[in-house]
């Protein structure tokens, strides 16, 4: 999920009293102010969501979808009395390597995505900013720009099938003895070397882990990430993804620049009985891969006793001692998986988990492509869906994971409103409770 | 005595449960603080279930926790920021030593005295306040009263603590004196002026919470500094929610003026007999009350020379505003400070010692916040295309402490003969018929999404809910 067009976190100035509250919670130093404007660098605010809450105003819970090699300047932001308007879609579309992103694996980019309404959705507002009850301690910002963790390259595979235009890649990073905890769900940071057409280092991108907390391979200090490799944009306009590029040509042994962990909120839930139903798009996949292996493994007895192989990945699997018995097992907890894509060839990566029997995880794939099939979305799947998620919506251990583009993010929520209204549930009341109790994350992006 | 479990009770941070000794001062001490709250706070409001922030931790999920509660009930907290025990006094004849974790015996009287005077004007706010309630001018704005209630009850509990832990028997007496003294009795007043003055109506309140909550900003940023670890911890924390006190002034008074100039637009005139018959508070009344509160404010910092001062900044007891932010030599020994002082009816500045005068740099430091907030007001007012502007009035302006005090100004930094004093206080500081037409507007306003005539609805709600949400349930 190398990403370009990104969500820029914007101050109101409008609201905002200067109270100096952000600055002094901001646990990486991205706010800053001069006598005008508090102001938040786009480079450095990792969207932690630890500024919300204490702020006095709700100025600060601002987010505008840009460009990234555009993004607001600390500079323009200290000139402003308001906050500028949203960029159209297009603006953003004509932009460098993220929309390319957006234009190779879109499954929701044809106008599907919300039906036209009278009042505004905003499905932002549903998104939670805390983890579910019962998910574990994630450990944030452990690593930062200043003084990046190095991985070493241990696998790099092209998962794509052969003569397939959009490759992915799955690549595994090596901490070695360096501590680098992360939990399904959370992102790293990837620092390309070298400098951009303005001689400045490259920013770090995020990348969600798509590895389960005890390692691509259990019991090693690894991890490993979903890449898709950037070669167009928007327009079918070739473009080279800076970060995309690096990560799918890197070579086995070789040194990468990590930051992070980043994210405290997007957490799956560890008690026996929790439901988690995933809903993503292309390399949105990540983290979903993530929680479902360590969900199987969790099944298998344990958390990552020597079994046969991992579905997503070959190689042999070592025990993992500091998972023993007293690992929270899987009691009848539900996984149930949205997939969208454009064809049947773009599932390379999650393809194996469709092996998984049906009463582990129950898998709906939509391809908007098919060759002489109708277009279908995830939102449609979903509504094919609604008995089952009604059934979820109202069981309050069911959490809702969402990742992938950011114009499938509101068709989804919509969809689930929907879902809830048609059950004769206040989707108001539900939704909030939702996002209040943790249960629903959006990641998009 | 039963024994409740505190720690539940009173969320906390500072290892509450195993701490037997301020177990039984709080134990001895909490029951006299809720007789304090049922006699002398909110008014009326027993019942009410308010939608309120309670704060369950120091970090960031637990910070702003939001559900109705009756504020009888509510969870007042004991919290100090994280700590780190290697953190290094700042400034002062400490500076480069390991911060205090307990007080040293030579500067015990002193921060006795820091503390209390702060933990003092804590429960005096909520005693001012404590009848507005009755005539709120809508649910949102009752509620952000009430918040502001709580909030100031819960410094009191953070001053008190630190008065437990630290300060002996001596300690435990000054508790009991916080809860003791009365805002506005002749007899056991509060100990600041400003405390002692009453908040009669709605605009006084704004005002109130836009300057006098920012003095207590400034004061506790300066004592965040402190070498005494305990007292930076607990202040640093207080200075989140006193953000809060500081947005419902600002807000508040933006609002005023946001109607007003609707009706002015509306009206095509700044009359302000119209403007008053309309139900509008007319500009320059704002303009004299925001003159009084500022006035009234910025004598809270104290003698603009001070020996106490310079004692508490070498001593390392209280620093500057963002100390850390600085590049002096942090000692400030031979460095000098102007203040201002009256000479042959000319207002002159006077070079001081700095650290005799660091209560003026402290007083110019809210001053120059306070102005930026009076142009964010002002900008309301471009917006509306009015060319009408407020302004905060000279420093010198209505002092009562300090060597201005007493002089005749003008807002405008004129020293003034008796007779035009005399002639023009009524157009630059609140006349009683002022407040009596604001009091006249005064009504109880509380169904939920409506707002009184005299004020305009806040952009946004609470914690993302809608204006319209019921903040406050009427039981």
């Amino acid at each position: 999920m190398g990403a370009a067009v990104i969500q820029q976190h914007l101050i109101d100035p409008e609201l905002c009293i200067r109270c100096n509250t952000c600055e002094a919670t901001c646990p990486v130093g991205a706010i800053t102010h001069d006598e005008r404007n508090y102001v938040v660098r786009a480079d450095v605010c990792n969207s932690c969501m630890a500024c919300i809450a204490p702020c006095p105003t709700g100025s600060i819970d601002n987010w505008r979808a840009v460009p990234k090699a555009s993004a607001y300047s600390v500079d323009e932001q200290l000139t402003w009395d308001e906050l500028p308007a949203e960029l159209p879609a297009d603006a953003l579309g004509e932009a460098d390597d993220a929309a390319a992103v957006v234009a190779a694996i879109d499954a929701s980019a044809d106008k599907n995505a919300a039906p036209i309404q009278a009042a505004p959705f905003r499905s932002a507002a549903f998104g939670a900013v805390l983890p579910p009850w019962s998910a574990a301690h994630a450990y944030t910002n452990l690593y930062g720009p200043k003084a990046p963790a190095v991985a070493t390259v241990v696998g790099n595979f092209n998962c794509t099938e052969a003569g397939f235009a959009s490759e992915t890649h799955h690549v595994v990073l090596d901490f070695g003895a360096l501590p680098f905890p992360v939990l399904e769900g959370q992102s790293i940071g990837i620092v390309p070397p070298g400098v951009d057409a303005h001689g400045r280092p490259h920013t770090a991108r995020q990348y969600s882990v798509a590895s389960p907390r005890n390692g691509e391979r259990p019991g090693y200090n690894n991890l490993s990430l979903t890449v898709k490799r950037v070669t167009e944009d928007h327009s079918g306009h070739p473009v080279r993804g800076v970060a995309s590029n690096y990560l799918c040509d890197l070579k086995v042994g070789d040194s990468v620049q990590v930051i992070g962990p980043f994210g405290s909120s997007f957490l799956m839930p560890n008690h026996p009985k929790s439901n988690i139903v995933m809903i993503c798009t292309g390399t949105g996949s990540a983290p979903m891969r993530a929680m479902t292996e360590w969900r199987r493994r969790l099944r298998r007895g344990g958390a990552g006793p020597s079994q046969a192989s991992s579905p997503a990945m070959g190689g042999g699997r070592g025990e993992a001692a500091a998972w023993g018995p007293d690992s929270p097992k899987f009691e009848g907890g539900k996984l149930l998986l949205f997939f969208g894509a454009r064809t049947q060839q773009e599932l390379p990566y999650f393809g194996p988990l469709q092996k998984l029997p049906k009463d582990f995880i129950d898998i709906n794939l939509a391809f908007s492509r098919t060759p002489g099939q109708p277009k279908r979305y995830v939102q449609d799947l979903m509504r094919e869906r609604a008995a089952d998620l009604a059934a979820l919506l109202k069981d309050s251990n069911t959490a809702f994971y969402v990742c992938g583009l950011k114009s499938m993010e509101e068709g989804v929520v919509l969809a689930l409103r929907d879902v809830a209204e048609d059950a004769g549930l206040s989707w108001e009341a539900v939704g909030t409770t939702l996002r209040n109790e943790g249960r629903l994350h959006l990641e998009t992006y | 005595m039963t024994t409740i479990d505190y720690s539940v009770k009173i969320p906390n941070n500072v290892n509450l449960s195993e701490d037997r000794t301020l177990q039984r001062a709080l134990e001895q001490w909490q029951p006299n603080f809720v007789n304090w709250w049922d006699d002398v706070g909110p008014e009326g409001s027993t019942d009410h279930e308010v939608y309120l922030r309670t704060a369950v931790s120091v970090d960031p999920a637990g910070w702003a926790q939001f559900g109705h509660v009756k504020m009888r009930d509510y969870r007042w907290g004991i919290f100090l920021n994280p700590g780190d025990a290697s953190r290094q006094v700042q400034f002062g004849d400490h500076k480069g030593e390991t911060v205090w974790a307990d007080v040293p015996g030579e500067h015990r009287a002193n921060l006795r005295r820091i503390i209390v005077t702060q933990g003092d004007t804590e429960p005096a706010s909520v005693e001012q306040q404590r009848h507005l309630g009755l005539t709120a001018p809508s649910m949102y704005d009752l509620r952000n009263l009430f918040q502001i209630n709580v909030e100031e009850g819960r410094h009191l509990w953070a001053m008190v603590y630190l008065l437990h832990r630290h300060f002996g028997r001596d300690g435990r007496e000054e508790a009991d004196a916080l809860l003791d003294r009365r805002s506005g009795d002749e007899n056991n007043p509060r100990i600041l002026g400003a405390f002692n003055e009453q908040t009669p109506d709605w605009l006084a309140f704004f005002m109130f919470t836009y300057f006098t909550d920012r003095d207590g900003k400034f004061q506790l940023a300066a004592l965040s500094e402190s070498a005494f670890d305990p007292l930076a911890r607990t202040t640093k924390f207080m200075l989140t929610e006193e953000a809060h006190h500081m947005f419902v002034g600002e807000s508040g008074v933006s609002r005023v003026i946001a109607r007003t100039a609707q009706v002015m637009n509306e009206l095509q005139t700044d009359d302000v007999a119209l403007l008053r018959a309309a139900g509008v508070i007319d500009l320059p009344t704002l303009q004299r009350y925001l003159n009084f509160h500022y006035s009234v404010t910025i004598d809270l910092f104290g003698a603009d020379q001070s020996s106490n001062a310079a004692t508490f900044y070498s001593s390392g007891l209280k620093g500057r505003y963002e100390e850390g932010k600085r590049d002096d030599d942090h000692l400030l020994k031979g460095r000098t400070y102007p203040v201002l002082e009256v000479q042959n009816g000319q207002l002159v500045e006077k070079e001081v010692p700095m650290l005799n005068a660091l209560n003026e740099v402290l007083r110019d430091d809210f001053i120059k916040d306070s102005m930026a907030g009076v142009e964010r007001w002002n900008k309301v007012l471009a917006k509306a295309n009015l060319p009408h502007r407020l302004s905060v009035p000279q420093k010198a302006f209505h002092r009562n402490i300090g060597a201005l005090a007493g002089i005749k100004m003008s807002p405008d930094g004129r020293v003034v003969s008796d007779a035009e004093w005399a002639a023009k206080k009524d157009s630059w500081l609140p006349t009683a018929s002022d407040r009596a037409f604001v009091a006249s507007l005064m009504g109880r306003v509380v169904e939920p999404g409506r707002f009184a005539n005299w004020i305009a609805p806040p952009a946004i709600g609470i914690n993302k809910q809608a204006v319209d949400f019921e903040y406050v349930r009427f039981n």
